[in-house]
């Protein structure tokens, strides 16, 4: 890179500023790393421990955990970058990336922000002004209603013309924030305002749009980039269809189904976008695509896209050093006939969420965390480790889990095979969910589009059974192997290093050692009677079933795992015991087994039973709908929180009168906390 | 480096000891019968062990797991660190003891396990046999594993649930010197010179019970379970007219907040179990051991093998060295003398790592092999080397010749030896063990700190089969004193009786059930048994040794 230091002359960028924080800021690193430029990182109290900031060349403490504090504290960050000598800024996704205001800041101070000039960022940021501009423009687009009028009548009134369903948009949303579906007339209103909250909340605006919802759209965006000097390029599709909550979960390049005819006209039509407002940089065009596979243009994003690391595979380039050479003042480094599309990639995003419970975002920490080995074809992208906690304050994505092959059958098996190594203790994730999902014999087909959780939700979710007595076995196994190993400690730090009595052979006079386990399948408590057999395997029944089980432990890099042989069946699996739950993570499945706690060892009050609504999660009283003695019906809506940047509307579990409400506005309240509580139901009856 | 050392010391070339043993004809018919007949020994020896296991009558352990309480050997396995062994004693004591009743274990089990790291002596009732009352049996098997822990220095962990002495058989159970308030005394002695006594109260803890957790260092009780009182509600009733229930009177709320007599509050057996436990690793007790250890290593023969070289007829002989050989580390034994008076066999092994003197039978004792064995236990005793005895002995020589030659002068030194070495002393008997044989060999009476039977071993003064032709002889020269003479039935018909009744009294079980040892074992578990008992021995501070005056 000698050259591109010589080549960019007076632009030298020797150290950049990354105002952003985890898997994005590392991945920035990265690659300013290869490139020999310096990173200088910038973190809030709750970070100070996190990734970014140990793989910094230097880094800043910029305020506390809250990110209006921290994050998009835009002065506290340019103080930063003066302080630190950075030239450039790179503001990653999300956050201050897509900001107006501090794109022209930077500008002021003469820092290079590496992203588009502001005015095209203020022109795709405002939906209805992109609109206009990509229909002058020729570009094909959705009917809506992009209006000034803001009141809840006209909105209305245009949700009527454009024809239900409509979809509700924050005029500067993105990320699914702010953005609500009506299916009639009577919803709307209800839709409108929950959208306005969290528009207001996100963006410190709550101007809406409504648009046609296509039924059973795909999401297909092109990714493109522009220089200084009038060029523009795109570098193919990425198809991000299957969404949960309106956020992308998974994402392939090139779009399955698409063929190159089709693949040209896109890019075209997204490279025509990016010059329409002479773009600058990496930018994403958005399209909605319906089963003809017409497309309509949506919005543009002007920033670097979650789910960029799919087109570099495809397309063997590193997008970030691209976003480096071209703030330099460099040209764009390919023609657009020497961009080449090759293979197939996916892109997997790991959250710490309760797939369960409506996709709930969690947090927590990562008590265990093993990934597959990365290599040429495997990206791990990530912005946490072992040890590491999600915190509440930031997006709780993990990781993304980036695979390439030659084809896209071959990619799919690829993603699999590794998202099963992909092995987390401590919170709750979608893993498992992602593998349904990425089996689905439709995915598999490629017959993807946003509704596909929806449609799918039956086979995607299928209902727990019970964990094979084989499983419950090896978890047994795992436990004893664990003891012995804790057994072999303290022999091999004692003195008496080989008596027997040091082992753990549960040798006893005359007679069999059986002792019976006590494991939870989920609420069930299942009892295995393990008889230890002399020659170290052992015989283990649960009911009527007896299995011959035999096994080791074996460690492998960092991880533990128990090779077992059930009734001659051999297996291996990654074991991890934590508190009360034993881990196993076999090459086509995980199981998880509790334990019960002791006596002595559980809480001493449980509390008794809940008599009114309580916290799903940690997180900020958003508004309270309701006072003591107030009849509410079940359903009604009683309060919204704010938490994990998502509004949760708390209603009401069952019909009766308010005896106290325990939080008030702006107040923080603890994941369980009883938020409401109920008048005493025998008091009322009488 | 230092488990490097003797590791590296055994390669030089030149050095490998040649290991003893050989591979036996197992296609032999004797080794085939012998085979089968001793398997056929050690699984009736754990059909019966299984069954004394079970404890009381299925209803008793019904009665006993209702209340949510833990069966004697569960609280036993719960309370050692987890799938470690367990050295349990004498299985059968009181075994068909007493006609009818059945005491199973004699209602309380004894043993060694590790708790905490800690090697412990541990003694718990079993309520679920007669409520957990004493029976002769029962104390004696209590004081024998407070015996075995003041030899071996082992802290005590009493696990109690009992309802006390049996009423019926206080005569045999109160009064003289080894009855009940022998525990007590060993209590206080044993906490007198160091060595913890812990005691759990997991059920009734009444009258002279109650002195067990009182005279603890440190006691646990379960609540709403373990009571300790000197009367019961009946007897305070009948004493002085005053109604109150067992838990007012001594359950473990009186007994934590108000008197004082129990230390810890434990919600459950598996609490109070968890308790002792943490008790234990307070103690603040390092094992010191006193001799160098090396790597342990299987014998090079397996060792069912034994079954087929000893079989169950005592009069076949068998090389003991062969036994030694499915007994010792890498089957290596260095033998001493072993050209001099080789009726015995003497030699340095390891067992387990831990450095023993081997003393063997092969054949009877003539004066040469005392004196041999004299010297080897000599040798063990300066050099601070356990001592196993593999009993297997008709006695001591007889006849003019040998009398003449001083044999009861020369047996005499080696029962000298034995009873004054202060090496840890660990006799099994392989065979026969008659006469003064036994004392010779280290029997009950010289305080081995272990001591275990084959169950084809046999114990008796002398054989039936001698004993009755002893017999027979003076009635016989009686008869001819009187004139007349003893008809071939007649002589029969008195020697039968007496061959009989030493056979059952000369049994394992017979032996067991009155302790004059500490557990029958499985031939194929002798090196673990072994194992296990001189790692316990070695909790002991080595103690000198000073000999008596040796007749010459």
């Amino acid at each position: 890179f000698v050259k591109w230091a010589s080549t960019i002359g007076g632009h030298s960028i020797g150290k950049i500023l990354i105002a952003n924080r985890g898997e994005i800021a590392c991945r920035v690193m990265r690659t300013a790393k290869k490139m020999g430029v310096k990173s200088v990182a910038v973190y809030s109290e709750a970070d100070r421990n996190s990734m970014h900031v140990a793989m910094a060349d230097e880094a800043y403490c910029i305020g506390p955990a809250p990110s209006q504090q921290s994050y998009l504290a835009m002065e506290k960050i340019l103080q930063v970058a003066k302080v630190s000598a950075a030239q450039a800024v790179h503001p990653g996704y999300g956050f201050l990336s897509e900001n107006t205001e501090f794109a022209e800041l930077c500008k002021q101070q003469g820092i290079i922000f590496i992203g588009p000039p502001s005015s095209a960022i203020r022109d795709m940021g405002i939906k209805s002004t992109s609109k206009a501009i990509m229909s002058a423009a020729g570009v094909p687009v959705v009917e809506g209603y992009h209006g000034e009028d803001q009141s809840d009548k006209c909105l209305k009134e245009h949700a009527k013309r454009i024809g239900y369903p409509v979809m509700i948009k924050a005029v500067r949303g993105g990320g699914g924030k702010g953005m609500r579906i009506a299916h009639s007339e009577k919803e709307f209103l209800d839709q409108l305002e929950s959208a306005r909250r969290e528009a207001k909340k996100s963006f410190n605006d709550d101007a809406m749009l409504i648009e046609k919802f296509v039924d059973n759209p795909r999401h297909v965006e092109v990714q493109v980039f522009g220089d200084q000097h009038g060029n523009a390029v795109y570098l193919f599709e990425r198809d991000c269809s299957v969404q949960r909550r309106h956020q992308k979960i998974i994402e392939e390049a090139p779009g399955p189904g698409i063929n190159p005819e089709v693949r040209k006209r896109l890019g075209e039509a997204a490279v025509k976008a990016a010059k329409a407002v002479n773009y600058v940089g990496a930018g994403t065009v958005e399209f909605i695509m319906d089963s003809q596979h017409n497309f309509y243009f949506m919005e543009m994003n002007t920033r670097l896209q979650v789910e960029h690391p799919v087109t570099e595979m495809i397309t063997g380039t590193d997008l970030v050093e691209w976003q480096l050479r071209v703030a330099a003042g460099e040209k764009i480094p390919l023609k657009q006939e020497e961009i080449l599309l090759q293979g197939h990639a996916f892109e997997a995003r790991i959250y710490a969420e309760d797939p369960n419970n409506n996709f709930m975002p969690g947090a927590g920490p990562l008590l265990h965390l093993s990934t597959p080995p990365a290599d040429r074809f495997t990206r791990i992208e990530t912005g946490v480790r072992q040890g590491d906690e999600v915190s509440v304050h930031y997006d709780p994505m993990i990781a993304k889990l980036v695979v390439w092959a030659e084809d896209r059958q071959a990619a799919l098996r690829k993603l699999r095979y590794s998202l099963h190594q992909y092995n987390i203790v401590g919170l709750s994730t979608n893993i498992d969910f992602l593998l349904s999902l990425s089996g689905h014999p439709q995915f598999e087909a490629g017959n993807v589009h946003t509704n596909f959780i929806p449609q799918h939700h039956d086979e995607l979710f299928p209902t727990k059974r019970a964990t094979p007595h084989e499983v419950m076995c090896q978890a047994a196994l795992g436990l004893i192997l664990k003891e012995k190993m804790l057994t072999d400690a303290f022999r091999d730090q004692s003195e008496d290093k080989f008596s027997p009595f040091a082992s753990s052979t549960g040798r006893r006079i005359n007679i069999c050692y059986t002792r019976k386990l006590s494991l939870l399948d989920g609420e069930n408590i299942v009892d295995v009677a393990v008889s230890y057999n002399q020659d170290g395997s052992y015989k283990m029944q649960i009911q009527d079933k007896t299995f011959l089980i035999s096994g080791e432990m074996l460690n492998e890099g960092d991880s533990l795992y128990l090779r077992s042989s059930v009734n001659g069946t051999v297996c291996k699996a990654k074991l991890v015991i934590l508190d009360n739950t034993i881990y196993l993570f076999f090459p086509e499945g995980s199981a998880q087994i509790g334990l019960p706690v002791p006596k002595y060892l559980t809480a001493v009050s449980s509390g008794g039973e809940q008599s009114g609504a309580v916290a799903p999660m940690t997180g900020t009283v958003e508004k309270v709908f309701v006072k003591a003695g107030d009849k509410v019906q079940t359903g009604d809506p009683l309060m919204v929180m704010i938490a994990m940047k998502m509004e949760h509307t708390i209603r009401a579990p069952k019909a009766g009168v308010i005896k106290k409400v325990h939080f008030q506005e702006g107040a923080q309240a603890n994941r369980h906390a009883p938020l409401v509580e109920f008048m005493d139901e025998e008091a009322e009856s009488k | 480096l230092g488990l490097l050392r003797p590791l590296l010391a055994r390669g030089y070339r030149g050095e490998a000891v040649a290991a003893v043993g050989s591979r036996p004809d197992a296609s032999s018919a004797l080794y085939q019968e012998n085979y089968e007949r001793m398997k056929a020994l050690v699984a009736e020896l754990q059909e019966h062990a299984e069954k004394i296991r079970l404890g009381g009558g299925e209803k008793a352990r019904k009665r006993h797991t209702s209340r949510g309480k833990l069966l004697p050997r569960e609280r036993i396995d719960r309370l050692i660190d987890p799938g470690s062994p367990f050295l349990e004693f004498s299985q059968f004591a009181g075994y068909q003891l007493y006609g009818d009743e059945e005491v199973p274990a004699g209602g309380i089990i004894t043993g060694i396990g590790r708790v905490s790291g800690v090697e412990c002596l541990i003694v718990a009732n079993d309520a679920t046999v007669k409520g957990g009352t004493y029976y002769p049996i029962t104390v004696k098997k209590h004081l024998r594993a407070q015996e075995i822990a003041m030899q071996n220095h082992l802290p005590c962990l009493y696990l109690v649930d009992s309802g006390g002495a049996n009423l019926p058989r206080q005569a045999e159970v109160f009064p003289d010197r080894d009855h009940f308030g022998r525990i007590f005394y060993n209590q206080a002695v044993m906490s007198s010179q160091g060595i913890p006594q812990i005691a759990v109260v997991m059920g009734s803890c009444t009258a002279g019970g109650a002195y067990v957790p009182a005279m603890a260092d440190e006691s646990i009780i379960v609540g709403k379970q373990g009571t300790i009182f000197l009367g019961g509600p009946p007897l305070v009733k009948a004493a002085t007219g005053e109604e109150v229930s067992a838990e007012d009177l001594g359950g473990a709320d009186l007994h934590c907040r108000k008197s004082g007599v129990t230390d810890h509050y434990a919600l459950d057996d598996d609490h109070a179990l968890h308790l002792a436990r943490k008790v234990v690793r307070s103690l603040n007790l390092q094992k010191k051991i006193d001799v160098t250890i090396e790597p342990s290593e299987e014998p090079l023969f397996p060792a069912d093998e034994i079954y087929g070289i000893v079989g169950d007829q005592l009069k076949r002989n068998f090389d003991v060295k062969e036994v030694i050989a499915r007994i010792v580390d890498g089957s290596r034994f260095d033998e001493f003398k072993a050209l001099y008076g080789d009726t015995l066999i003497t030699g340095f092994a390891r067992i387990f790592g831990y450095p023993v003197g081997i003393i063997g039978n092969n054949g009877v004792l003539f004066s040469e092999s005392a004196k041999k064995g004299t010297h080897f236990i000599q040798l063990c005793c300066q050099r601070n080397i356990p001592i196993v005895f593999l009993q297997n002995i008709t006695g001591f020589m007889v006849g003019r010749e040998y009398e003449a030659g001083g044999i009861a002068k020369d047996g005499a030194k080696m029962v000298t030896a034995v009873a004054c070495a202060n090496v840890p002393k660990i006799t099994v008997i392989i065979g026969g063990s008659y006469g003064a044989g036994n004392y010779g060999m280290c029997g009950r009476a010289y305080s081995p700190r272990f001591l275990y039977m084959w169950p084809n071993a046999r114990i008796s003064v002398m054989g039936g089969e001698q004993a009755a032709t002893v017999l027979a002889t003076i009635a016989k020269d009686q008869k001819a004193r009187e004139g007349k003479q003893l008809s071939e039935a007649d002589e029969a018909a008195l020697k039968e009786p007496i061959i009989r009744r030493f056979e059952e009294e000369g049994n394992p079980y017979y032996s067991s059930a009155r302790l004059w040892d500490d557990g029958i074992i499985d031939p194929a578990d002798t090196r673990l048994v072994l194992g296990l008992s001189l790692s316990a021995a070695l909790n002991a501070p080595t103690k000198k040794t000073e000999f008596g005056v040796f007749r010459m």
